[in-house]
Parts: C-alpha cells; structure tokens; sequence
C-alpha cells in the first residue's frame, strides 16, 4: 500500500509537470500581445500592401485631384457626388474654424476671410482612406464590399444591393449611392488603372506633388520614407479604422 | 411523439432543404474564394472595358508634341502633366483633329484657369507657388497674352 | 432625376456650416424610419400576449389573441420598408444566401424568418389549431378547404391534444421572449454599433429601442381593442384595458428613464461630439423631439395614465382618454425613431455642420409609400380578424361538449 502511494504522488508530479512544461511550450509560440497600432502596416503577407500619403504643407487647392477623379471614373458632375474632394480651412484670429468645399474644390476657391482676420489656413485633399479594419466593409450585409489582397476597399457593383449601410458607417464620408447606378460609389484608387501599371488619375493630377501612394511593406519605398521623414496623422485615429491615408502636417482642426 | 409535433419537423425540414437547393443554384461564382466577396469582383473592377482609362499620361504626347514636352522640361511647370491642364487624352489620341483637347484661349476663361493655382490665397504657400490678385494683375488681358503656359518665364515681356 | 437634383439643389443652399460634400443626400429616409417603429410594433405586440400567456397575469386574457393577430399582421409587412428602399431591391435575397455576420443587418434575415415562422405563425397555430379543425368540418365551400390545410391534415382535438398544444404553445411563448428582444435589439444594434456616429453610437440604443417598441406595441393594441370593441359594439373589458394602461404606464417609465439617462449622460460627457449635437436637438430637432416625442408622447401619456392610479373617472371617459393616449404613444414612438434615424443624418460627421431633410411625398423614399406599409398591415388585420375571429374561438370546455 505505501509502495502504491508513492507511485500515485510520483505520476501525479511528473503529469502536473509535463502539464506545466507543455503549457510554457505552447505559450511562447503564441504572438505577444500587440497592442493597439496606429500605423497600419502588416508584417506578415506577401504582395503589396498600398498607403496613401498627402502633404498638407504643399496642396495649394487647385482642385485638379478632384477634377481628374471625376473625369477617369465617370463620377456625376453635380456637387453631391464625390469620391474624392479638396476642403480649406481658415482659423480665424477669434478661435473660430471655417471649412469650405465648394463644388469639392473643383472649381478652385476664393478666399472668403480677409487677410487681418486670418490666424492659419489650410487645404485638406480628402480620399476613401482605404482602412486596414474599414468599418464599412464591416457592415456590409451581403459582402458587396472588401478589401482586395493589395488593401484597396471596393465595391462589387453586380452585387451591391444599395442598402446604405456602408455610407452611414464610414466616418470620412468617402461613400455615396450613384444616382443612376443604384449601387453605392466610392474611391476604387483607380483600381483599373493601377493593375495596368498606371497611377492613380488623381497622384497625376497633382501639380506640385502633394500626393504619393505606396507599399507599405516596402522598407525602401516612398511610403516608409514620407512617414520616416514628416509627421504623420490619420484622421479621427479614436475610432482605429487603421486608415491608410497619412497626413503629413495635419493640424488638429481637422476633421 | 404528438402528431402536431411530427407534422411541423416534416414541413420545416422540407422548407429549410428547399432553400438549401435555390441558395445553391443563386450564390454566384467565385463567392468566397478570397473571403466574404465574389472574388471575381477584383477582375471586374481592373477590367479596362468596363472603366476605360481616360488619362494616359506624358507618355501619349510623346511623338507628336516633343517640341512642347522639351520647352516644358526647362521651365517651373516641369512637374506638371499634360492632361492636368488639357484634360484627358484616350479621345484625342485614337482622333487628333476631330477630338481635340482644352486649350484655354479666350481672356474670362483663361484667367480663370491660370487663376485656380495662382490666384493669392493666405492658405497657399508662397514657396510652392507664385501667387498674383486676379483684380490687380494685368486686368484687361489674357494670361497667355504675356505668359507661356509650358514655360511661363520665358521671354516674359 | 431633375426633379431629385432640385430637391438637392435646395438642401444645399440650406446647410448651416459645413457638411462633407456627400452628407448632402440622406440615405436612410422615412422607411428606415418605419421599418423599426414597424418592427417594434410586432415585438411590443407579442410582449403583452407573454404577459398573460407566461406571466399569468390573467386580466389581459381578452387581449391575448388580439395581440398575437396583430403581431402577425405587421410582421408580414414588416421586412417591405427595407426592401422598397433598396437602390437594388431585386438582390434582397443575397442576404439569405451570403449574410455577412460580422454586419448587424446581415442577421436580419434569418432572425425575421425564425420569429415569424417559428415563433408567431407556430403560436397561432397551436392556438387556432382546434378552431381550424372545428370551423373545416362547419364551413362550406373553398373555405373549408382552407381550414382544413391549415390544419396540417391532424383531426384530433381530444383533450390530451388540446393538452398538448397548450403545453407547446407556452414553450413557443417563452422561446418568444427573448426572439423578440433579438427581433428588436438587433435594430438598436444597427444603430449603436455605428462608430462613425456619435448620436447613434451608444450601449443604451438596443436597450432604448427595445422599451420604446414594447411601449408602441402595447399602446397599438389598446387602441385596436377599443377600436374593434367599438367597432362591433360589443362591451369591453374594463379590468383587461385597465391593466394594459398600467404595463403601458410602468414600461413607458422605463422607457422615459432610459432615454433621460441617454442625455443626461452626453450632456455630463460632453465630447467632441457635443456642441453639433446641441445645435441639432435646439434648432432642426426641437419640433420633433421636444414637442412631439418628449411632450406629447412621453409626458402627456404618463400624466393621464399616472393621474388614473389615485383618480378614476367613469368607464366612458377612462376609454375615451386610454384611446387619445394609445394614438399619442404611436405618434410619440415614431418621431421617436425619427430623432434617431433622420436626426442622425442632420448632422455633419465632420462636427462643423447641419444639412436639411425635406420629405417628399411621391418617389421611392416618398410618404406615399410609407403610408402604404402603414395602411396594409391593417388591411391584414381587418382580414386576420374575418379569417380567424378572436370572440368565435371554441374554448376547452366547448369543444368538450362538442366531440363527446
């Protein structure tokens, strides 16, 4: 009997033990925690990882980017239509804020607030930010709307069933319903063009350079360096969309 | 077990296979192959028939228009491109005569075009772009009546 | 689509600040207004038939089919607002075939589907179901033939049947409880989970909605007892409405309760979200929120109905003001889906603006088809109430007599 005893203890500690070991064992395969990451790029995954990158201290307002946009992709020409728009913005001496999209900057702007009463002003180039985690593919009932295996969001228009779903979740206001196509609309980065080796109509359209897009997986690409060398913002971070549109210069006013 | 359970097991299970069988022959092709989408959807939105390119860039005006691509090399508009001011090309290209491209001439709207970059703007950087008051400069004329749009330095009078 | 640009045209001389250009359309109209208040009609509707069925509060017995009647004819017309709505109504079934479950809306569905298959129609049949065989061997003619179908081909209705239907029929009810808290908490869901906006974007949405919808649901029977009690000039059961006044009393409590403590609570928290949302309920709400569903379909309901628990005015005069309170509540809860729904959509996500809502009557968006989804569910009705008549049922004892 005592003889049964021990052995019952010895298998007893040499299970917890080996318990314990293949516990620790498995553990250290597992991904320490990340934490919540700003910057959107994803280590793992082969294939290119697209971003977008804007320089606020260089966009003058031309409005070409939104002009081209609509010209390539056959977006309406009325003013409630947009895929992609310019806002200014004039802080005023007195703390006020005035935003400004008229026509989405197509047209170009006229400044409104005289020169004294002006304390900063800015333009704003505004795109879809194309998410890593996009609250609008998210809610999508019938999956008419993903992220391709690039990162670019789309929108599948033989199945979209226009329910709108996708338009109230986006925070940036990126998305409308085509008024003919009965389907929801919204910044494709000029897919068909990108996969012809082309950039997309709005990078080109710009005269002075303030738009770059990129892999974000690239270590040497534009990307990596207009993050390395400016300081970078993605609009309402609060809500970790994982946005891919970096701002450089983008001042806390906007929205 | 009571009938009018036996009853309602039969009927929903003939219901619940009916939509199995139509919901077989209605989800289209290629749903789920890469996750929750019709995958075939990335071949629909790269297809250059259903969105045809529109700007084709320097490239296209390469051949025919050399002497202004060379005049524009040299000068602070480098950096722009063909079709940002004259609109895209893929008409023009496949008929030169009868299509042809924006070219602002007439004096309204040509200041207003030259205008939308260069007009004073306290949000625009002067080390960006040079800047003039549209109501001040030169009232009366065309932009191009001093200004070469590819090289607008040059020869300025 | 002139006519829908001049429309647009207007809204956007009328926006107060700025707006991101494509704010200027709202997309989700009167039928996404309707579409909950529809839906919280069935689950308040079928809340006040558990009351008697699972809680045994007895007084409401006279209500019982009624409500289930009810619940069963807005629900059938239920899923048509969103349908209609669609740009692509004729892919609607691709949310059966390939839901999306990480979407709220994608549920929807199969949660229509259960609560309409399983819980009411299998309700109703387990209580209709020895009527259909009783009235299949009466009635002459393609009647006949109805009844008979519906009675799955199963004669029996000795009372070991009838026993067992009773026994089933509870289960479905307590089954029913929770499904329709999912029936409308999912629609709270939809609304709450949308981070993007913060007057929807609260914890509290599935919960206010669900109070809310008990509320209308309860109210609408009221008012279809005393409507169909008049109707018929039969006489009412005085204890059975009395008691629903007091549910609708206790619940709209809650209710009121919940949507102060909403508030009070961005009031305290004041986010970035705040001062928009303050100019919004001030100014394009006002009429809406404070006059229409605070005032007149919180506050004057609750006065009544409180005023009537320490002083009770005569049968005639008890009726005529539980009918006034009935049609307040309705009107109350729908602007109260309209603050929610249109009133989410007046406000710029860019905080630093209003756009403007005008309702037009014709087109796909129109009041005229909203009307339409009000009015056939009580068509339905009417015809529920011929088809399947509450007050000719047999009861047990009855049918006792009638097989011995």
């Amino acid at each position: 009997m005592a003889i049964d005893e021990k052995n019952t203890t010895r298998r007893t500690f040499f299970k917890t033990a080996g318990l314990i070991a293949g516990g620790f064992l498995a553990g250290s395969y597992m991904k320490p925690f990340t934490g919540a990451l700003y910057a959107a790029e994803e280590p793992k995954g082969k294939g290119k990882w697209y971003g977008i990158g804007i320089d606020l201290e260089k966009c003058i307002g031309c409005g070409n980017c939104a002009k081209a946009c609509k010209a390539e992709n056959d977006v309406p020409l009325e003013p409630f239509f947009f895929r992609s728009w310019v806002e200014q913005y004039t802080i005023k001496n007195d703390g006020t804020v005035k935003v400004e999209s008229p026509n989405g900057g197509i047209d170009g702007f006229k400044q409104s607030v005289p020169d004294n009463e002006i304390m900063k002003s800015f333009f704003v180039p505004k795109m879809c930010n194309h998410c890593a985690t996009s609250p609008c593919e998210q809610v999508c009932p019938v999956g008419a709307t993903f992220r391709s295996p690039e990162g670019i969001v789309l929108v599948d228009k033989e199945y979209c069933i226009g329910c709108r779903y996708c338009v109230q979740a986006c925070p940036y206001g990126c998305r409308y319903l085509h008024p003919i196509k009965k389907t929801v609309d919204k910044c494709t980065f000029c897919y068909h063009r990108l996969k012809n080796g082309l950039n997309p109509a709005c990078m080109d359209a710009c005269p002075v350079g303030a738009r770059i897009y990129g892999d974000l997986r690239d270590p040497n690409g534009v990307m990596a360096e207009f993050i390395k060398t400016h300081t970078c913002n993605t609009l309402k971070p609060h809500l970790n969309t994982r946005s891919k549109l970096y701002y450089n210069a983008l001042s806390q006013e906007v929205r | 077990m009571p009938p009018q359970i036996n009853r309602l097991l039969i009927l929903f299970a003939i219901l619940i296979a009916l939509f199995l069988i139509v919901r077989h022959f209605l989800v289209p092709a290629s749903f789920g192959d890469l996750g929750h989408y019709r995958a075939n959807s990335l071949i629909d939105n790269a297809d250059t028939l259903l969105h045809p390119v529109k700007y084709r860039g320097v490239k296209s005006c390469e051949g025919c228009h050399d002497s202004v691509i060379a005049l524009k090399k040299i000068g602070p508009h480098v950096n722009i491109k063909c079709e940002t001011c004259h609109g895209p090309a893929f008409k023009h290209i496949k008929n030169p005569k009868t299509d042809t491209l924006l070219v602002p001439k007439t004096i309204p709207y040509t200041r207003f075009f030259c205008a939308k970059c260069h007009t004073k703007n306290k949000a625009r950087n002067e080390k960006i772009i040079k800047q003039i008051d549209p109501n001040e400069h030169n009232v009366d004329m065309a932009c191009t009546d001093c200004h070469n749009p590819h090289h607008p330095l040059k020869d300025l009078k | 689509m002139e006519e829908h640009y001049r429309g647009l045209y207007e809204a956007l001389h009328k926006v107060v600040g700025f707006i991101y250009p494509n704010e200027i359309e709202l997309n989700w109209s009167i039928l996404i207004v309707l579409y909950p208040y529809i839906t919280g009609l069935v689950a308040g509707a079928f809340i006040l038939a558990s009351l008697e069925r699972v809680f045994n509060v007895k007084a409401l017995k006279p209500t019982y089919v009624l409500s289930l009647l009810t619940a069963f004819s807005f629900m059938l017309v239920a899923t048509m607002p969103l349908i209609s709505h669609l740009g692509q109504p004729q892919r609607f079934y691709e949310i059966m075939i390939t839901p999306h479950f990480s979407s709220a809306m994608a549920i929807f569905g199969f949660v229509y589907l259960w609560y309409l298959m399983v819980v009411l129609l299998l309700e109703i049949w387990f209580d209709y179901r020895k009527d259909f065989v009783i009235w299949s061997q009466e009635k002459k003619g393609i009647l006949k033939y109805v009844y008979k179908a519906l009675t799955l081909g199963i004669s029996d209705i000795s009372p070991k049947a009838l026993a067992m239907d009773d026994k089933l029929g509870y289960r479905i009810t307590v089954i029913g409880i929770p499904s329709a808290f999912l029936l409308h908490g999912y629609v709270g869901f939809i609304f709450g989970s949308i981070k993007a906006n913060p007057w929807w974007s609260t914890v509290l949405m599935p919960v206010i909605f669900l109070f809310s919808a008990m509320v209308s649901g309860i109210a609408l029977v009221m008012f279809v007892y005393i409507l169909v009690n008049y109707l018929r000039k039969t006489k009412i059961d005085m204890l059975c409405l009395d008691t629903i006044a007091k549910y609708l009393f206790y619940i709209l409590i809650i209710d009121f309760t919940l949507e102060c403590l909403d508030q009070i609570h961005r009031i305290y928290e004041a986010e970035e979200s705040f001062d928009i949302l303050y100019i919004l309920v001030h100014g394009k709400l006002f009429f809406t929120f404070f006059i229409m569903q605070i005032f007149l379909g919180t506050l004057v309901p609750l006065g009544i109905i409180g005023t009537f628990q320490f002083y009770r005015p005569k049968e005639k005069i008890r009726k005529i003001f539980y009918a006034a309170v009935g049609i307040l509540v309705l009107i109350g809860i729908f602007f109260m889906r309209w603050n929610v729904v249109i009133g989410g959509q007046l406000f710029s996500k860019s905080f630093y603006g209003l756009t403007s809502f005008k309702a037009d009557f014709m087109g796909q968006e129109g009041i005229g088809m909203a009307a339409i989804w009000v009015v056939v569910p009580c068509l339905i009705l009417t015809f529920l109430l011929w088809f399947l008549p509450p007050w000719k049922k047999m009861h047990e004892e009855d049918v006792a007599e009638e097989t011995a």
